[in-house]
């Protein structure tokens, strides 16, 4: 692939140069949607691009720049890829489905009017797999995403779009959503880095709803010092959503030695030989950073994927019980109201979220509740006991991101080797933590060079201090 | 899971399901709930955890309206597949019996 360099600049770059008057917005969004038409035919990480919208968004943020404002807005004239089950007032919101195909948002969600008024042009709307249930973007019903790196290969999913669309260079930034890896898998596989803030940090308003006790936005970036420039703009209370809340802010001193817990027994199975390998040089230079790493033990966590299966179906059962053709979304005729319904959503939703319903719809029903859901709830707050009692002698979980690199599209055909790819990142969204992935090294796979992540995660509320530890760790010192 | 049950999970999910999908999901749905019965087992020990663990919480805003009357009509209107002037049109669910 060709590197198409301006845009892979980070946002401190981009910002730099527009206040130097190196280059302006106009330039920059120009480039951006040369990218992506030159590129994303091959790629297919974009399923609208925003031309008209986003050059008149850059004409405005090139006069603000030109004129030397004071106190301009912190992402003034930075595009933005946003994945398309985020609400953008008057844009398609999809969803990946075809359920939503011509659906259009009637409001903004809470993260686009925060992005919005810190100045960033939003630049295109990104690919994904149906109602966010996948992890390979092969399940979007508009075709799949591409890995910019590897073609031949998946992106990673579900928010496979937005990490596409940063590794091809079309936009510095993209905001993907993340219910059980949707951010951090996608970002391992293409070199990124992604970010999943603690449960209840960013608001949910205006996203389409997978797993309410789950979701999260958070963004794909270049660097963590990104990430976390994103992430401030999004985060904060908002009353529209009761799950909402402001968190104390938390702070790392660089230079402040750390202790880094590696659940040891968690990674003897099922993770590819190189990427374990990478792993431990990873735990090695943290050592030779002066920081210290020491073997935990979390076995419920170890299980979480299994307690995943049945809260995650169980609530996109419940959630997506609104798609019923009648309000809005597809409708197909039927010679009664149910058969609306019959009809509406057996054409409308893919294999994928039928399967999930159906799973949903058993662990709640009468008779199986007590034996999945309940006890899935209570694995849950089994696990976060457990996890209060780690961090009290750790400050950072490691783990690889995800257990392979990017797999070829079509490769993982059966539903459950798919799902074990997220086993190192499921435990995260079922205790509510905040995780950070940013690549570790590269692996070799056929002609292709493949990158890895690495996920650190950290108790509830420490969003900033992951962030800063990310910062020191991978930004400056470059583990 | 039995074809019955399948069907009867289709008819409650409100999904009509083809005979192709019917037995695809069958054996998938199987081999799932295998693998999360682990459940039972990481839950047999139902002590309550400890307190000092913080819990999702609700924080709920005041009930009051918070836009202009009818500032959204036409735009959700917009989005329905069937209206009748400012009403969302649905099929009857009275026979005309009953």
């Amino acid at each position: 692939m060709t590197n198409h360099k301006p845009l892979h600049n980070t946002v401190s770059e981009l910002r730099a140069a527009y206040l130097a008057g190196d280059t302006t917005p106009t330039q920059v969004v120009a480039e951006a949607l040369g990218i992506i038409e030159r590129t994303d035919k091959d790629i297919h990480a974009f399923l609208d691009v925003y031309k008209e919208q986003a050059t008149a968004a850059a004409a405005a943020a090139t006069a603000r720049f030109a004129a030397k404002e004071t106190n301009l807005p912190p992402l003034l004239g930075v595009p933005v890829a946003i994945k398309n089950n985020i609400l953008i007032k008057g844009e398609r919101a999809t969803a990946g489905s075809k359920m939503l195909e011509h659906y259009r948002a009637s409001y903004d969600a809470t993260i686009i009017e925060r992005l919005r008024a810190a100045g960033a042009i939003f630049i295109g709307a990104t690919n994904m797999d149906e109602f966010a249930m996948g992890g390979s973007t092969e399940h979007s019903a508009y075709g799949p995403t591409r890995n910019p790196l590897a073609p031949t290969r998946v992106p990673g999913g579900s928010s496979g779009g937005s990490a596409a669309a940063v590794a091809m260079g079309a936009a510095p930034v993209a905001i993907g959503t993340d219910t059980g890896g949707s951010i951090r898998q996608p970002a391992s596989y293409c070199g990124l880095v992604g970010f999943k803030p603690t449960y209840g940090a960013v608001s949910r308003y205006g996203l389409v709803a997978m797993g309410s006790s789950l979701d999260q936005a958070g963004p794909l970036t270049h660097t963590v010092a990104d990430a976390k420039l994103i992430h401030e703009v999004m985060v904060g209370r908002d009353s529209y959503d009761a799950t909402s809340r402001d968190y104390p802010v938390s702070s790392y001193v660089k230079g402040t030695p750390l202790t880094f817990g590696v659940p040891r027994s968690f990674l003897k199975d099922g993770v590819d030989a190189d990427v374990l390998a990478l792993f431990d040089k990873h735990c090695a230079a943290i050592t030779a950073a002066g920081h210290k790493v020491v073997d935990i033990e979390l076995p419920l966590f170890e299980q979480g994927l299994a307690a995943y299966y049945i809260v995650m179906p169980a609530e996109v059962s419940s959630n997506l019980a609104r798609y019923d053709g009648i309000r809005y979304g597809l409708s197909v005729p039927g010679n009664d109201l149910l058969a609306v319904y019959e009809n509406s959503r057996a054409e409308g939703l893919g294999a994928e979220v039928k399967r999930r319903i159906l799973l949903g719809t058993y662990v709640l029903s009468s008779g199986y509740y007590d034996a999945y859901y309940k006890k899935a709830e209570l694995v849950r707050t089994k696990m976060r006991a457990e996890l209060a009692q780690v961090f009290s002698s750790v400050d950072v979980i490691v783990t690889p991101t995800a257990p392979t690199p990017a797999f070829r599209l079509g490769e993982q055909a059966d539903p459950l080797s798919m799902y074990r790819q997220d086993i190192f990142t499921v435990p995260v969204n079922l205790t509510g933590i905040p995780a950070l992935t940013f690549p570790m090294g590269e692996v070799n796979r056929d002609a292709d060079c493949l990158p890895v992540g690495v996920q650190y995660s950290a108790p509830l509320g420490h969003d900033t201090r992951l962030l800063e530890i990310g910062i020191a760790l991978y930004d400056e010192r470059s583990l | 899971m039995t074809k019955e049950e399948i069907e009867h999970l289709a008819r409650l999910s409100r999904i009509a399901l083809s005979p192709a999908e019917t037995v695809s999901f069958q054996s998938e749905i199987t081999s799932i709930l295998d693998y999360v019965s682990v459940v039972n087992a990481m839950a047999a020990d139902e002590t309550p955890h400890a307190p000092t663990v913080p819990e999702h919480i609700n924080i709920f805003r005041a009930d009051e309206v918070t836009n202009e009357p009818g500032s959204n009509t036409e735009v959700l209107l917009a989005a329905m597949p069937e209206t009748h002037g400012r009403f969302m049109k649905v099929k009857k669910i009275l026979n005309q019996n009953d």
